[in-house]
């Protein structure tokens, strides 16, 4: 078995490179987290996209949730509270598939964390002898 | 009364939801997943299964932090997916139950389980992807759907314990039910990944490994660690192993292992889809 982490940071256990959404991430992303939630809806989408300081007053975003939307940093969004299930609305309107989002917050290229998803590369299929599921 | 034929458990990728869309299933980066299917479907056709009972976590289309269930069943006559924000939403409704619905709900509640109900609810990829990958095509759903929602989004998230238990009470409640359905399992989600943070594209094949070996014969192996345990072993979203857990538990008697496909990767996720087969206990 793997060793577990044994960092702890604000008395909180820490996982490295991972940020634990609970409660006060929960509580600090509200806003931008609401924002993404309502790209849910097209029409919503396109409103975004026509104005988008427009769109993050009208949710009330923190300058810290605003300055990391303006600057596609998903890292910052992460820091001030947003949450990747909402964050991934956002980045469906900017264009950016999950391997995008992954090199651009581990600073790697697009070509090496996708490298990197290959190095794991595997299949493994077991069927029973079973009348129901043999071909 | 009815009874459990078995469980399906399966990744929900949206990126699965993509390809199907697009029609490109046979592609080489996509084949070897779907192949995983083949026994999938032909146990589907043979047993035709009444209801479809589903563990799976909402990503943000039915629920938001506003109001954040650990636990929500639904009890709706019909459900259906939408647009999740990428501008796919699968067409197909799904048809309720609300009678089996509310007889679990009512007997997990006996059971001192506390979920919230929910007689309108929309269901996001985590049900819609594992519908589509068993029952393909254009044709309606005749598989009635109990959805089961866990919070895998907000911690705390509840005990992978607490999971398992819940899936032993739904699956007593199933049992218990008095009309002769004949139910499959679902627990959608995983294997391990994590799409945010420095962490990003995190894998763990061995700890996959270790669930994919002890899902039929020892589920409680799972229970040994926590759910930021699992954080730490399987990633962020490999924590959706909660959906698998609740739906193991409601498998309870001999269970055997009829087919399984771990495929890596697909998208940014260890995918893998297992078939398990239950039947009543043998006899003195």
């Amino acid at each position: 078995m793997l060793p577990f982490s044994k960092l702890v940071r604000e008395g909180k256990r820490a996982i490295p490179g991972t940020l634990v959404f609970d409660g006060d991430a929960a509580q600090a992303g509200y806003a931008i987290n609401a924002m993404c939630y309502s790209f849910n809806n097209a029409e919503n989408r396109a409103k975004f996209v026509e104005d988008e300081e427009a769109y993050m007053e009208s949710y009330g975003l923190s300058e810290d949730q605003r300055k990391a939307v303006r600057d596609r940093d998903v890292l910052a969004m992460l820091a001030a509270g947003g949450n990747v299930y909402y964050l991934a609305k956002l980045a469906g309107i900017l264009g950016l598939n999950v391997q995008d989002l992954g090199a651009l917050q581990t600073g790697m290229s697009l070509e090496d964390f996708k490298a990197n998803l290959m190095s794991h590369g595997m299949t493994e299929t077991h069927v029973a002898d079973d009348e129901r599921i043999v071909a | 009364m009815s009874q459990i034929i078995g469980g399906i458990f399966t990744s929900h990728v949206p990126g699965i939801g993509n390809a199907i869309a697009k029609g490109v299933q046979q592609d080489p980066y996509w084949k070897p997943f779907f192949d995983g299917f083949d026994p999938v479907h032909r146990f589907l056709a043979a047993e035709k299964p009444d209801v479809a009972v589903v563990f799976y976590n909402d990503h943000g289309l039915n629920f938001f932090l506003d109001k954040m269930p650990t636990f929500a069943i639904g009890a709706a006559p019909e459900y259906r997916h939408e647009d999740e924000g990428w501008g796919i939403a699968f067409q197909r409704p799904y048809p309720g139950h609300t009678d089996l619905s509310w007889h679990i709900i009512e007997q997990v509640v006996e059971n001192e389980f506390d979920p919230v109900t929910c007689q309108s609810m929309l269901v996001d990829h985590a049900v819609a992807v594992p519908f589509e990958l068993c029952w393909p095509g254009d044709e309606p759903f005749t598989t009635k759907l109990v959805p089961i929602a866990i919070n895998t989004v907000q911690h705390p998230l509840p005990s992978p314990k607490r999971c398992y238990d819940l899936g032993k009470a739904v699956g007593n409640a199933i049992e218990s039910y008095g009309s002769d359905e004949k139910v499959v399992v679902f627990g959608t989600g995983g294997l391990s990944h994590q799409l945010e943070g420095e962490r990003a594209g995190h894998i763990n094949v061995d700890y996959d490994k270790f669930c994919l070996r002890n899902l039929a014969p020892d589920p409680e192996a799972l229970l040994q660690h926590d759910t930021l345990d699992i954080v730490e072993l399987a990633g962020s979203q490999g924590v959706e192993i909660l959906n698998w857990i609740a739906a193991r538990g409601a498998l309870h008697g001999s269970v055997r292992e009829l087919a399984s496909n771990y495929h890596v990767p697909i998208s940014n996720t260890a995918a893998a889809t297992v078939l398990l087969e239950n039947r009543a206990t043998v006899g003195a």
